[in-house]
């Protein structure tokens, strides 16, 4: 246990270890723990936003799906209406339609029943003639019932 | 063992000696036993010492390179986790117990405490391991636990004291240090009896810094040599030996790291000192 120049060796192993610590260790080391730290420092706040903006948005939804059911609601009850007022037009109309058919029906059949009527007044013209005829033919006096069938013609 | 020799006493003084390198009686050369070592004076030096010391900072610092090298703010790696956790456990004492703002204080805790911690752990190796490999080799003696040599923790600590005074010099300025000396804690009518008070204390940091950890560390190894003395005792006492060594290098571990730590924070704080302005 002597004291001698080691002690000098020693120093300047210590100094120039130091040295190097100092210039190619400590900092690089240094600089990625407070990088790695503001990593994590930006990535809570981000995460804190996410989570802000997520209430937010399901708040909106929220807000959004209420006024959709309600638009959907007013929209149902409105079609409803509009329903009622439908079948209550087309019952309306449909009854105009029939009573309109019923008139112009009844107006044919008018038409038809005149038109059997002029018919038959010329049937019953001719029958009557051909009648009067064989009758004239059987009295020969055509003259003496001359005002007989003038009075049947009329009656006709 | 190869050139030991045979007596407890012989077997302790062996594994306390140095390979020291200087001038000898027959020129300059490896001493060839204590006395010889001791003669050569200032101008030799511990050949193991320097070379596990040096050794082990460059393995230190080429493996706390890699890691910063490839240092990235991405999840780390494992090397690089176990880097950062050493890196911020230093830089968190640092900011602890040094009030100032220095670029130097945290490389500087952070080489004494991995270095010394290094240079304690090479006490775990069971003690006659390398030295026999290298008495195999030709080399006689052989300490590989460079902090039980006083001239490596008296380096160590001399350095941390030619800091002291610079940064005591550069902020308070030679006055104001001078001051702090001569004019504490007595009236400034008895500086001279101030001056030797203060002198102690100042003087008194680098040698206990250095001794302390001396002190401990050679402790420590001179009692792993007793218990090895024991395997030498027959099957009982070697049984017994193994499980002594055992609880002991358990123990030590505690002290390595502890010894490692008081001597990182007591340079800061010794730091922390001479930066501060004295109230």
């Amino acid at each position: 246990m002597n004291f001698n120049a080691t002690i000098i060796g020693q120093s300047i192993a210590f100094l120039v270890f130091v040295w190097f610590t100092m210039k190619f260790v400590w900092p690089p080391i240094m600089n990625a723990l407070t990088e790695r730290r503001e990593k994590i420092a930006e990535g809570l706040a981000a995460a804190d936003r996410g989570k802000h903006e997520q209430a937010l948005g399901q708040k909106k939804a929220t807000e959004t799906i209420q006024e959709a059911k309600q638009q959907a609601a007013e929209i149902i009850s409105r079609a409803e209406k509009r329903a009622v007022e439908i079948v209550e037009e087309s019952k309306h109309t449909a009854r105009e339609e029939g009573e309109r058919l019923i008139v112009a029906a009844q107006a044919q059949i008018e038409q038809e029943v005149n038109r059997a009527r002029e018919d038959l007044r010329g049937r019953v013209v001719e029958i009557a003639t051909a009648g009067a005829g064989r009758i004239l033919k059987r009295e020969l006096d055509a003259t003496a019932n001359d005002d007989l069938i003038q009075d049947l013609v009329a009656r006709i | 063992m190869a050139n030991a020799p045979e007596t407890s006493a012989g077997y302790i003084k062996h594994h306390l000696t140095n390979l020291t390198y200087g001038q000898t009686d027959r020129g300059w050369g490896f001493a060839e036993n204590a006395d010889e070592a001791a003669q050569m004076g200032f101008w030799a030096i511990n050949v193991d010492s320097m070379l596990f010391s040096v050794g082990l900072g460059v393995l230190f610092l080429w493996a706390f390179r890699m890691a910063a090298k490839t240092a990235t703010s991405d999840s780390p790696g494992g090397w690089q986790n176990f880097v950062e956790w050493i890196v911020e456990f230093i830089d968190t004492s640092v900011r602890g117990s040094f009030s100032g703002k220095n670029a130097m204080i945290g490389p500087l805790a952070l080489t004494i405490f991995v270095w010394v911690f290094l240079m304690n752990f090479m006490d775990l190796l069971a003690v006659d391991h390398v030295p026999y490999l290298a008495s195999l080799l030709g080399v006689e003696y052989l300490k590989i636990v460079p902090t039980t040599d006083p001239n490596i923790t008296f380096g160590l600590s001399l350095s941390v004291f030619v800091l002291v005074l610079y940064y005591s010099v550069k902020f308070k300025g030679v006055g104001g240090f001078f001051g702090e000396l001569a004019f504490q804690p007595f009236p400034k009518f008895m500086a001279p009896i101030n001056l030797i008070l203060e002198g102690v204390t100042l003087i008194a940091k680098p040698v206990s810094l250095a001794l302390r950890l001396f002190g401990n560390m050679y402790a420590g190894e001179m009692i792993f040599i007793l218990i090895a003395l024991m395997y030498s005792g027959g099957i009982a006492m070697g049984l017994f030996g193994g499980v002594l060594q055992l609880g002991w290098a358990i123990f030590h571990i505690l002290i390595i790291t502890l010894q490692a730590f008081i001597f990182m924070t007591l340079t800061v704080v010794y730091l922390d000192m001479a930066c501060q302005e004295h109230h």
